[in-house]
């Protein structure tokens, strides 16, 4: 029972990666494949170990890669805390509806997670763009002369990524915000808390748990991006994941391209890392 | 109404019209004569028929469904173990290791497993040369390793749920083990298996990224064949596809939802 998916996660998910890690560490050639073996059994014994550490240094170095690191974080941060702002308020009104109606309203939520993402991203090219939807009915309402720039815009990068990813926000609200009992809530106003403070004092810690799974699943697939920043940025919207793609796919370099994929998964190691901690806290 | 209560329900049209609107404006345009995508020149079916001529995607969406289907039929087959294993087992050898392992595919950046797996591949085609070529057998390995892992949450969560003592009455009562994963526990999960596969299936329709680091020059799923034409620009003929995709979609997700509420109230007026 346990053997069977363990060997094949070995071998198709845990050795590919170490293998990832062992090429950050080697040197471009030119050949096939495009890079040196760090391990050199048959030669000299003294420097049979070939590991370098240029690729990372040149990360380091380049300031092409600092940018596209930050900005991926920047895009996900931003781009998370939109999803939970306009998340938070449709979460609770579904969690709020009538039974019956509960199951229809998440059934909308999900839907659109069913038919292809790519498709969806699609979209917005057709609403956004030069003689989309949007700028023609605003020249058309005569409010502008020509049309606004918004396809191949960072504007256009954050809508596509709230609009792809907010499901994952919303069903993790939703299911913490079913489970809160609404009689603390009442308690609360009947010892004279206001609106507000039932807001800030009672739901809002109390559904913490939802809040973080929900941007989590957000934040993490939107700092490695390729395809909506591909298709709805511009030519300069430079996020990692699109960065190590044109690392690897036109320049060649698969050294590089590795030592950028070791570093993306430290990036995104460290909030997991956090989460697990504390959820370890709570329990 | 009170006003936090008017504030929740135009915020929830509001979300709801930014949810489906762009999916909308979508299938409208697929059924427009101009080929310019926002000029409204009559109605018309002409994108569909050229759809349908387009021999090139017709062969990607079958490349697709098959390697969708192989590879969400073997991830069920073993995210169903994983997900009987890490639940039953509380101890074995290398157990964190494994759940670590199992875990990691879902929030691993679609760019390095695609990467990772590829210089594997191609490391291996060197050792002992297999995979001889890149295709649909490598992407299908791809996909079978990331749809695993789902349908491993799935089905541990249904197994959480379930009561134990099943199982246990089922062996006091003298069941061997072999019993009691096919009398009890598959039965139990069928449900869990079922939403895995089709889960799997959908992701695996969905994959541009892994498919195309694992594709080699070999093959082209349906969402590279899109996505290099969208490339380019808005073409009329793929709103005609995804229209035809989100109906398809749709129609099923609505019919399993409305089976399985039914189910739902049956179960009730009989007990």
């Amino acid at each position: 029972m346990i053997g069977l998916p363990y060997f094949w996660l070995l071998l198709f998910f845990f050795i590919p990666f170490l293998y990832v890690f062992q090429i950050s560490f080697s040197t471009p050639i030119l050949a096939q494949p495009p890079y040196s073996k760090i391990l050199n059994l048959s030669g000299d014994f003294s420097n049979w170990l070939q590991a370098t550490l240029d690729n990372y240094l040149f990360l380091l170095e380049d300031n092409l890669y600092w940018v596209s690191y930050l900005k991926s974080v920047k895009v996900a941060f931003i781009s998370t805390l939109i999803c939970l702002l306009i998340g938070y308020p449709l979460a609770y009104g579904i969690a709020r509806a009538p039974r019956q109606k509960r199951h229809i309203l998440l059934m909308l939520v999900i839907l659109p997670f069913w038919s292809s993402f790519l498709l969806r991203v699609y979209a917005w090219m057709g609403i956004l763009s030069k003689n989309g939807l949007i700028n023609s009915t605003l020249v058309g309402l005569g409010l502008i002369d020509k049309p606004l720039a918004i396809l191949y815009t960072d504007v256009a990068v954050y809508l596509g990524i709230v609009y792809t990813y907010i499901p994952f926000m919303i069903l993790p609200l939703y299911a913490s915000i079913e489970k809160l009992d609404s009689s603390l809530s009442d308690a609360a106003s009947d010892l004279g808390a206001n609106r507000w403070q039932r807001f800030f004092d009672i739901t809002l810690p109390l559904t913490k748990p939802g809040i973080i799974a929900g941007s989590l699943l957000v934040f993490i697939p939107a700092i490695g991006e390729y395809v909506i920043p591909t298709l709805l940025g511009g030519i300069d919207s430079l996020m990692i994941g699109r960065t190590l793609y044109d690392e690897f796919f036109l320049n060649r370099d698969w050294p590089l391209a590795s030592a950028v994929a070791t570093i993306l998964l430290l990036i995104i190691v460290l909030p997991i890392m956090w989460f697990q901690r504390n959820q370890q806290r709570t329990n | 109404m009170s006003r936090s209560s008017t504030f929740i329900f135009s915020w929830m049209c509001f979300g709801f019209a930014f949810l489906y609107i762009p999916i909308f404006v979508l299938i409208i345009f697929s059924f427009n004569n101009s080929a310019i995508i926002s000029v409204w020149g009559g109605f018309s079916t002409r994108w569909y028929y050229e759809l349908f001529q387009n021999e090139q995607i017709i062969e990607a969406c079958l490349l697709s469904l098959k390697i969708a289907a192989i590879s969400a039929t073997f991830a069920t087959i073993l995210g169903t173990m994983a997900g009987i294993a890490v639940s039953q087992f509380q101890r074995f050898r290398g157990r964190l290791l494994f759940t670590g392992l199992l875990g990691a595919p879902l929030v691993m950046p679609e760019v390095i497993t695609g990467l990772s797996l590829l210089l594997f591949f191609i490391s291996l085609q060197e050792l002992i040369g297999w995979p001889s070529s890149r295709g649909a057998n490598t992407i299908t390995i791809a996909h079978i390793t990331f749809s695993m892992a789902y349908v491993a949450v799935i089905v541990q969560s249904r197994l959480t749920s379930m009561d134990k003592s099943l199982s246990e009455a089922a062996m006091d009562l003298g069941a061997r083990p072999f019993q009691v994963l096919f009398d009890v526990t598959l039965p139990i999960i069928a449900p869990a298996m079922i939403s895995g596969w089709l889960l799997s299936f959908t992701l695996s329709l969905d994959d541009l990224v892994i498919a195309s680091f694992t594709a080699g020059a070999g093959a082209s799923t349906l969402p590279m064949v899109i996505f290099s034409k969208i490339k380019l620009g808005v073409t009329p003929d793929i709103n005609a596809l995804a229209t035809l995709i989100i109906s398809i979609v749709g129609i099923g997700v609505f019919t399993a939802g409305y089976i399985l509420h039914r189910q739902k109230s049956l179960t009730k007026i009989i007990r």
